[in-house]
């Protein structure tokens, strides 16, 4: 495999890495319901990372998994159920803000990956990395800063109330 | 019969031309038996029951309200009145009004003194702020209070008790008119004036129905449309309403796509080159992203999306495109719909690309719902630091701290202040220890009911309400606290086109019921609010002592009261700041990193923008044109539940029916929930008028008798305003009736809300519609 596709297999199983984690983390926190959505909506961010990821490297000879992490498994209504019934307790705050923390340095690790990768398509003037890289990064930042907004605004509440 | 007022909310035609002033109508209602010549005194006034501010007087006669007329010189309405104003006031002499405070003894709320209410409730809350700290205290303030009685809020939670935990409910109704404009123009603020109406040759409505919100505004274009060389009207909504019925154009998209088909339309714009580009380079940043995003929003692909004609979307992209003098509005369609900030941004974008704004008939307005709801944003009752300041900016926090003269840390800013539906969550979860909750009822307003009386019920949560009546919220709380209303107490307040209009006391209040500001100040004194000094944090005793106040917090920012005194207010309404019609003039913004009140946010995932981001993307403080992606809404039609429901407004009731619920006429004129269908359903299902029809979400169940109307196939209506005070149920469906099926249709709505404004979505939930047999109502 050479250099590039490895960078792009290693992208493709972060990107995965962090939809379903995203995702684990929505159902997890159902009670708190802006969490829930919106880290919903940003799992689907990275399923299309995802989805683009492979039919670039299938290009190029990768075989990847093109899909997404189901959003609406059997298990994920159990996890809702549960984030459901575990919501009116104040130790729930605490692992939300575990989650986030864990949501914040695996979108780190994906922003890292798609530096790279663009650093590459850069140096070797391959326009359709590019084009990728610029249109999926800004995502991983954004999904980055939410992270970090979303823990901002809890944290004093979580650790203090 | 009916009233013919209420037959015809908008009254008789006084045609008149563009450019034309328009021309004056009194409207008058009055007491059974009372002449206009008999009435002791005229009490300068406005309209407290919708957002557009109408100026009136009340007619006193023995010390009783027995009626009301329209000012003839006032800017706003020039003497017209709608039909909430010309009977709402009989309200006011509600036998079931509460005249004492009450308290929950063994599980019942009892009457007491006020001695004792506010001793338990002052006691209550220093306990809690000493034990637990600030953040366990809440308030839930309402878009129908006084300025004054707003500003007095927010100094008394932000600058004393110095909780983030301040919103209100103008959260429902206009957070995101208050969002947009900080998102496109760095500070809230209406660029326009209800004088554009005069003047503009298209008028575009997206998601408003104002001949139901605003019915003077309303008589206004149709008075244009009646009269010489009349505006072409764009209709942005789901239902046939009287705005469709009157436009050049209607579009009814599918409920949840109006972001995709704004970003077709500015699609459009940019491939035709309608588009002011001297005013955009000279006055805009981020058109090159704009136009990237909405590349690939052709219409054919938003007519798909949004179930709509691709022929349609453009000749309405021809009308704006077209359009000299270009005037719009946004309301609830937008706002309480899927990707709302979003939508409603690119409204503003539109104006931008267009370079349609600071000139006659050129207006951009995002209305608000509530009459007061201006004042809220403006004074930081929504919990925004008070006139338009920045909870980012350290130097509008320092500025803020010397105003009240405390130690800035006193101040909440060390994060976005916390929304409402986010206070609800804290108390879900226990760590928000008590909520006050001023003048408004969310146990009918806010969505997914059951869930909100379960968190308001709890013993571990103390409930404060302060209202006229026993809502449905106030049978939840452990203290309740009479008020006094419009008419029986002074103050200020501004309507969506920044007119302030002074209402003046013109009786006494019922019973023992006080002013809220006197409540309030009573509040203050027992919490003993201190500056850094020493002294009393809040040093004001009547309504114009804390106008002052709030004029020397306002000055020099945008909404600056400092030229509009008591005294000149009581010639009419004036606009700020000192009778400016319309903001942005020339292009000269408020969005200057260190001016501007929000660094803005991420419009997907609500992240506010960091300074420096804001700093580098806007240095010269020129208008943001942000772009946003299209994305379908989170709850869409299955086979469980295969209809969308949205959920809205009746022209003869307010809120939740508090006070028109209790005036004769209006309540006849709308007694009870009904349920709009299309007649495409209605012939596929065999439902008909009348037909009694269940609805269900996975939330609850309404029941509502059929009424086949012009509405989308595929989308049913039901008012919000029906709760439970005037049913056996009280506070909550009867488990009785139907099932435990409720009337109140936030019964059914979704725990969903905009990332960006926090504001709740009421128009996209899911639901599945069937016929209850053998039942006839």
């Amino acid at each position: 495999m050479n250099r590039i596709n490895a960078l792009l297999h290693d992208l493709h199983d972060s990107e995965a890495g962090l939809a379903g984690l995203l995702l684990h983390v929505a159902d997890r926190h159902r009670a708190d319901h802006e969490v829930f959505h919106v880290a919903r909506d940003l799992a689907g961010w990275s399923a299309d990372h995802l989805r683009e990821l492979t039919r670039i490297g299938h290009e190029r000879g990768l075989d990847l998994d093109p899909e997404p992490p189901d959003p609406d498994t059997l298990l994920a209504k159990v996890r809702q159920r549960t984030g459901d019934l575990l919501g009116r307790r104040s130790e729930v705050g605490l692992v939300l803000l575990v989650d986030l923390r864990e949501v914040h340095v695996r979108a780190a690790g994906v922003s890292v990956d798609w530096v790279m990768l663009g650093q590459v398509a850069q140096s070797l003037r391959d326009q359709e990395l590019l084009d990728l890289t610029s249109r999926c990064h800004p995502e991983t930042l954004r999904q980055l800063r939410w992270a970090n907004a979303t823990i901002k605004v809890s944290a004093s509440q979580i650790l203090i109330g | 019969m009916a009233h013919p007022r209420i037959a015809d909310p908008w009254g008789a035609r006084t045609p008149y031309g563009p450019g034309e002033p328009w021309p004056v109508r009194v409207d008058q209602q009055l007491a059974d038996g009372v002449t206009a010549d008999s009435v002791d005194r005229w009490v300068p006034a406005a309209s407290l029951l919708h957002s557009n501010g109408d100026a009136m007087e009340i007619a006193v006669k023995e010390g009783r309200i027995v009626g009301v007329r329209g000012r003839h010189g006032d800017r706003v309405n020039r003497g017209r009145l709608g039909p909430k104003d010309l009977f709402g006031w009989q309200a006011n002499h509600s036998p079931d009004r509460l005249t004492r405070p009450l308290i929950r003894r063994d599980g019942q709320l009892v009457e007491t003194d006020w001695e004792t209410a506010m001793s338990t409730v002052a006691e209550h809350l220093r306990d809690l702020l000493d034990t637990r700290g600030p953040g366990s205290i809440g308030f839930y303030t309402s878009g129908q209070l006084f300025l004054e009685e707003s500003y007095t809020i927010a100094v008394l939670a932000h600058g004393g008790i110095g909780t983030p935990h301040v919103d209100g409910n103008t959260r429902l109704c206009t957070a995101t008119a208050g969002e947009a404009l900080k998102e496109s123009f760095g500070c809230d603020g209406q660029p326009g004036s209800y004088e554009d109406i005069d003047h503009a040759d298209v008028i575009a409505l997206f998601g408003h129905n104002v001949a139901a919100t605003q019915t003077v505004l309303w008589s206004r274009i149709l008075d244009r449309l009646a009269g010489p060389n009349p505006p072409r009207i764009l209709c942005v909504d789901p239902r046939r309403t009287p705005v469709a019925e009157h436009a050049a154009l209607h579009l009814a998209p599918r409920p949840g796509t109006n972001l995709m088909l704004m970003n077709a339309l500015l699609h459009e714009l940019i491939a035709h080159d309608w588009v002011d580009r001297t005013y955009v380079d000279a006055h805009t940043v981020g058109f090159d992203e704009l136009r990237k995003q909405v590349a690939s929003a052709t219409p054919d692909r938003a007519a798909e999306v949004c179930g709509l004609d691709p022929i349609d979307i453009r000749r309405a992209a021809e009308l704006l495109g077209g359009a000299e003098r270009l005037t719009s509005t946004v309301l609830q369609g937008f706002y309480q719909s899927h990707r709302a900030t979003a939508a409603a941004v690119q409204v503003n974008n539109l104006h931008l690309l267009r370079g349609m704004l600071g000139r006659p008939g050129c207006g951009m307005l995002q209305m608000n719902g509530q009459p007061t709801a201006e004042n809220t944003r403006e004074t930081g009752a929504n919990g925004d630091l008070p006139a338009f300041r920045n909870w980012a900016n350290d130097q509008h926090i320092a500025e803020l701290a010397e105003i009240w003269n405390v130690e800035p840390q006193r101040i909440p800013h060390q994060g976005p202040p916390t929304h409402l539906m986010q206070m609800m969550r804290y108390a879900e979860n226990g760590s928000l220890g008590a909520l006050y909750i001023t003048a408004t009822n969310p146990a009918v307003s806010l969505p997914e009911l059951h869930r909100i009386r379960s968190i308001l019920e709890q013993e571990r949560l103390f409930v404060v309400v302060q209202d006229l009546f026993l809502t449905e919220t106030a049978q939840l709380a452990d203290v309740v606290l009479p008020g006094a209303t419009w008419g029986e107490k002074t103050g200020t307040f501004t309507n969506a086109d920044r007119t302030v209009h002074l209402c003046e006391k013109a009786v006494e209040p019922p019973g023992e019921a006080r002013a809220d500001l006197e409540i309030l100040l009573d509040l203050a004194r027992r919490l003993d609010l201190r500056t850094k000094d020493g002294g009393p944090l809040i040093t004001w005793t009547t309504p114009e002592e804390a106008y002052e106040a709030w004029q020397r917090c306002s000055a020099g920012r945008p909404c600056d009261y400092t030229a509009i005194t008591y005294e000149r207010l009581r010639a009419g309404g004036v606009q700020w700041p000192d009778g400016t019609p319309r903001l942005y003039a020339d292009g000269a913004f408020r969005a200057h990193p260190d001016d501007c009140e929000s660094y803005g946010k991420d419009l997907e995932t609500g992240a506010p923008v960091e300074p420096v981001e804001y700093r580098s993307l806007n240095p010269d403080g020129k208008a943001i044109l942000k772009a946003a992606a299209y994305r379908p809404p989170h709850e869409m039609p299955s086979e469980d539940y295969p209809m969308q429901l949205i959920t809205g407004r009746s022209v003869y009731h307010f809120h939740t029916r508090t006070k028109t619920g209790r005036a004769p006429e209006l309540q006849a004129a709308a007694p009870d929930v009904w349920i709009e269908v299309s007649a495409a359903d209605a012939a596929a299902h065999g439902w008909s008028d009348g037909d009694l029809l269940r609805v269900t979400t996975p939330r609850g169940t309404v029941l509502a008798p059929a009424r086949v109307a012009g509405i989308r196939e595929g989308v049913v209506f039901l008012p919000f305003h029906y709760g439970y005070w005037d049913t056996s149920g009280g506070s909550r469906p009867d488990p009785a009736y139907g099932d435990g099926a409720g009337r109140a249709a936030n019964e059914l709505t979704a725990t969903d809300w905009d990332p960006a404004s926090k504001q709740p979505l009421f128009k996209t939930a899911a639901c599945a519609v069937t016929k209850v047999e053998g039942v006839a109502r």
